[in-house]
């Protein structure tokens, strides 16, 4: 049984891409029977070259993929290299997981509700200091460039870049090259940078291409910050697909084929960009130089990544602000009178949502962990540990969901159910999620797994347990913590899917999610606030169960403090 | 109970093609015998050959007699050879009892008597319930050591058990082993790089390179 997990885990991420990827690319050569084409011919190619500002939308996609990717690891690197140890450090780990764990939606209205003219930054900073009377005319939100969509993702990546980094650094006892390096009179931030980042990003490499394929194709920050006229590419093609007019489902796979074209464009570009940085960095660091630069380095960051984390916290508070406000006026800071009126409203179309959004994410979380589990648990009786970070190794295939454009498998999957005359269904939504549960939920249980000590279980073997019996009573309740965390990780995961839920689902499976997504047009912020702090506040119960239960039932057990 | 005798037929282990160590050697009930060797000469290689862990990268002939029958094939957890690591690896999410209990044989008869019995024997009476996390090494030790009896294997492997232990207490916790090990009459295997090991052990004494 165990072996089987494995290949079951690959075909399960593998085979859905494939086969959407092919759907996709049939429609847009013209051949779809159920639509009416027969033949194929490059007709659905002509009317997306046609579409107005598809170059721009395309440059958008293109640039936010590379820019936000860019600041994100600037960022991090930054944050590492300059607060290693320090108090600021010790906050900024214990903030990591809350912080990964907001939806990108609730993010992205948070911002929106931060930055826009009418937003808590222009009402701080008027009149006094603006002289702004009423809101300005300015378009900060959905500005033309992509700006904000960029800022919002560069919020969200951040934590998950960090949190992938914290775990890559485990194998490279960095305390000490740093040591090494100071006694050789290299300044701390510096000799981080210089001994640690060249050892450190080949292991964080793939999350970084996860990273740079996520901010070129996402639907849901870009559907709240992105350009408007016109969207990104990601946007333009769900506006086509879901036209009435059925026909422009052939020009939509053609744009999903772009959109693969555009993301593998970026990673190509990124991929040159290591070449050059690599030739750069090399002299660099032997170059010898010790101190300069150490002062600004170090306040930087500290300062950036102090900024992400406050914008993210700030916009939450501003989403529970907004949920409660009566009376607002522009320049006040704070509303003149506060309600639970919109709560109440809200609370009756909450449920059904709340409900499915749960059931949907526990679900397949489970599945998720069930397979995590006897992968892992195989792996360690059969005593073969893959090679990690390399990019030939089996790892890859997890970040096949998370590398290839969710929009452009997403649709050929539906016309493959549609063709299997499965009709949409919350079991589709959740076979959907799991595509992405699964990946996240064993990068996040694996690292634990694969350190723990594997004399508990030989102890265990020895005093005549069986494998199953080790698993049961030793190893399992040994890694409670990093389950608990990676099943929160999972219901973060699924809670926050946008997409999948909305195209497998066909619309008719609301959750939170595409329920606050669909707001975002409407712009009625009493409302948003409301459903935006429901999506953000249920991955967090995950959280704080995670951290909260393994506590009280350790209470009498000092070794299980802290993780094994 | 009598315990049967420990052998080693011919054992030869060699990895890539290199070979490790070769032992051929016959330990009686009661008895202890001390393979000795510098880091990296294949003494851990040898306990995980004799315990069943051996990693697939390694090729091992021979066989391991538990008492006359070949237990070379069986997994870890049948051989009915138990092990004594240099750390004490008690559970840290089970009490001390519950440490103690968990290697015991299903069908054992009134088990709380018996892990009251063990914890007095090793001077711990009424510590049943104590969190193993708050005892001190030296009764962490006392504890890993009546877990591995109170499971009743046939024989026993020793992987240097001794070797964290502060000089005060390493002559004590020998003298105790060893006793607890000759009065269950089982043939018992130490591997160490320490000379006292080997001279309170009291057996044959082989020396590898």
């Amino acid at each position: 049984m165990l072996r089987l997990a494995p290949w079951l885990i690959a075909a399960l991420l593998v085979g859905p891409i494939l086969a959407g990827l092919a759907m996709a690319a049939l429609p847009a050569f013209g051949y779809l029977p159920a639509l009416g084409g027969d033949a194929f011919s490059l007709d659905p190619w002509r009317a997306l070259m046609t579409q107005p500002g598809l170059a721009r939308s395309v440059a958008i996609s293109f640039i936010s993929g590379l820019a936000t990717t860019a600041v994100s690891l600037a960022v991090v690197l930054l944050f590492l290299a300059a607060a290693s140890g320090s108090r600021l450090d010790r906050w900024i780990r214990r903030m990591v997981s809350p912080l990964l764990s907001i939806p990108h939606a609730a993010a992205a209205f948070g911002l929106a509700f931060l930055i826009a003219p009418s937003g808590l930054l222009a009402r701080f900073a008027s009149p006094a200091l603006s002289g702004w009377e009423r809101p300005p005319d300015l378009l900060i939100v959905n500005d033309p460039w992509g700006l904000s969509l960029m800022a919002g993702l560069v919020i969200k990546e951040i934590p998950f870049l960090l949190l992938m980094s914290l775990a890559a650094l485990h194998q490279l006892d960095a305390e000490r090259r740093v040591a090494m390096a100071r006694s050789l009179g290299y300044r701390p931030t510096i000799a981080w940078l210089k001994v640690v980042v060249p050892s450190l990003y080949p292991l964080i490499r793939l999350p970084v291409f996860a990273v740079i394929a996520y901010a070129s194709s996402v639907v849901d920050v870009a559907m709240i910050l992105g350009p408007t006229l016109p969207p990104t590419l990601a946007v333009s093609i769900l506006t086509w697909f879901n036209d009435p007019d059925l026909s422009r489902r052939f020009m939509a796979s053609a744009g999903a084929l772009l959109q693969l074209g555009v993301t593998l464009a970026a990673l190509a570009s990124w991929w040159g960009l290591e070449c050059v940085v690599r030739r750069l960095g090399r002299g660099w660091v032997a170059g010898g130089q010790r101190q300069r630069g150490e002062r600004a380095l170090r306040l930087a960051g500290k300062a950036l990544i102090l900024l992400a984390a406050a914008t993210a916290l700030v916009g939450i508070a501003g989403l529970a602000l907004n949920s409660l406000a009566g009376v607002w006026r522009f320049p006040d800071g704070l509303p003149q009178t506060f309600t639970l009126q919109h709560w109440q409203r809200a609370l009756p179309a909450l449920g059904g949502p709340v409900a499915a959004t749960l059931m949907i994410a526990s679900t397949a979380t489970l599945l998720a962990v069930g397979l995590v589990l006897a992968a892992l648990e195989h792996e360690q009786r059969s005593g073969r540990q893959p090679a990690q970070g390399r990019l030939t190794s089996a790892l890859t295939l997890l970040y096949l969901p998370l590398i290839v454009p969710q929009i452009a498998f997403l649709f050929g999957l539906v016309v493959v159910m549609e063709a299997l005359g499965t009709r949409p269904t919350r079991w589709l939504v959740i076979f959907g999620h799991l595509l992405f549960v699964l990946p996240y939920v064993f990068l996040s249980m694996s690292e634990a797994y694969r350190r723990f000590d594997p004399r508990w279980s030989r102890v265990a073997l020895t005093l005549g347990a069986t494998p199953n019996g080790a698993f049961w009573r030793v190893r399992l309740p040994m890694l409670l913590a990093p389950l608990l965390t990676a099943m929160a990780v999972g219901l973060a995961v699924s809670i926050g899917q946008y997409l999948p839920t909305l195209l497998l689902g066909a619309g008719r499976v609301p959750t939170v999610t595409t329920e606050a997504v669909a707001l975002a047009s409407g712009g009625n912020r009493r409302l948003i606030g409301v459903w935006a702090l429901v999506q953000a506040s249920l991955p967090l119960l995950g959280f704080i169960i995670a951290v909260g239960l393994p506590r009280l039932l350790w209470t009498n057990r000092r070794g299980m403090r802290g993780t094994p | 109970m009598t315990a049967p005798s420990l052998e080693f037929n011919q054992v030869h282990i060699a990895l890539h093609g290199r070979t490790l160590l070769a032992l051929d050697a016959r330990v009686a009930p009661g008895e202890v015998l001390t393979v000795m060797g510098p880091s990296g000469s294949g003494k851990s290689t040898l306990l995980a050959y004799a315990a069943g862990f051996l990693a697939p990268a390694f090729q091992a002939s021979g066989q391991v007699l538990l008492g006359g029958q070949d237990v070379t094939a069986l997994p870890a957890e049948q051989r009915g050879i138990g092990l004594l690591f240099q750390d004490p690896l008690l559970f840290p999410h089970l009490s001390v009892a519950g440490n103690l209990r968990f290697g015991m044989p299903r069908a054992t008869p009134d088990k709380a008597a018996k892990v009251e019995t063990a914890l007095a024997d090793i001077g711990l009476a009424g510590f049943g319930q104590r969190d193993p996390a708050t005892l001190s090494g030296g009764q962490q030790a006392r504890v890993a050591l009546m877990r591995l009896l109170l499971s009743a294997p046939q024989a026993v492997l020793l992987d240097e058990p001794f070797s964290k232990l502060d000089t005060a207490l390493r002559h004590e916790m020998r003298q105790l082993v060893f006793d607890q090990l000759r009065g269950a009459g089982l043939p018992s295997l130490l591997v160490t790089h320490d000379s006292d090991d080997a001279r309170d052990a009291g057996g044959q004494v082989i020396e590898l390179s």
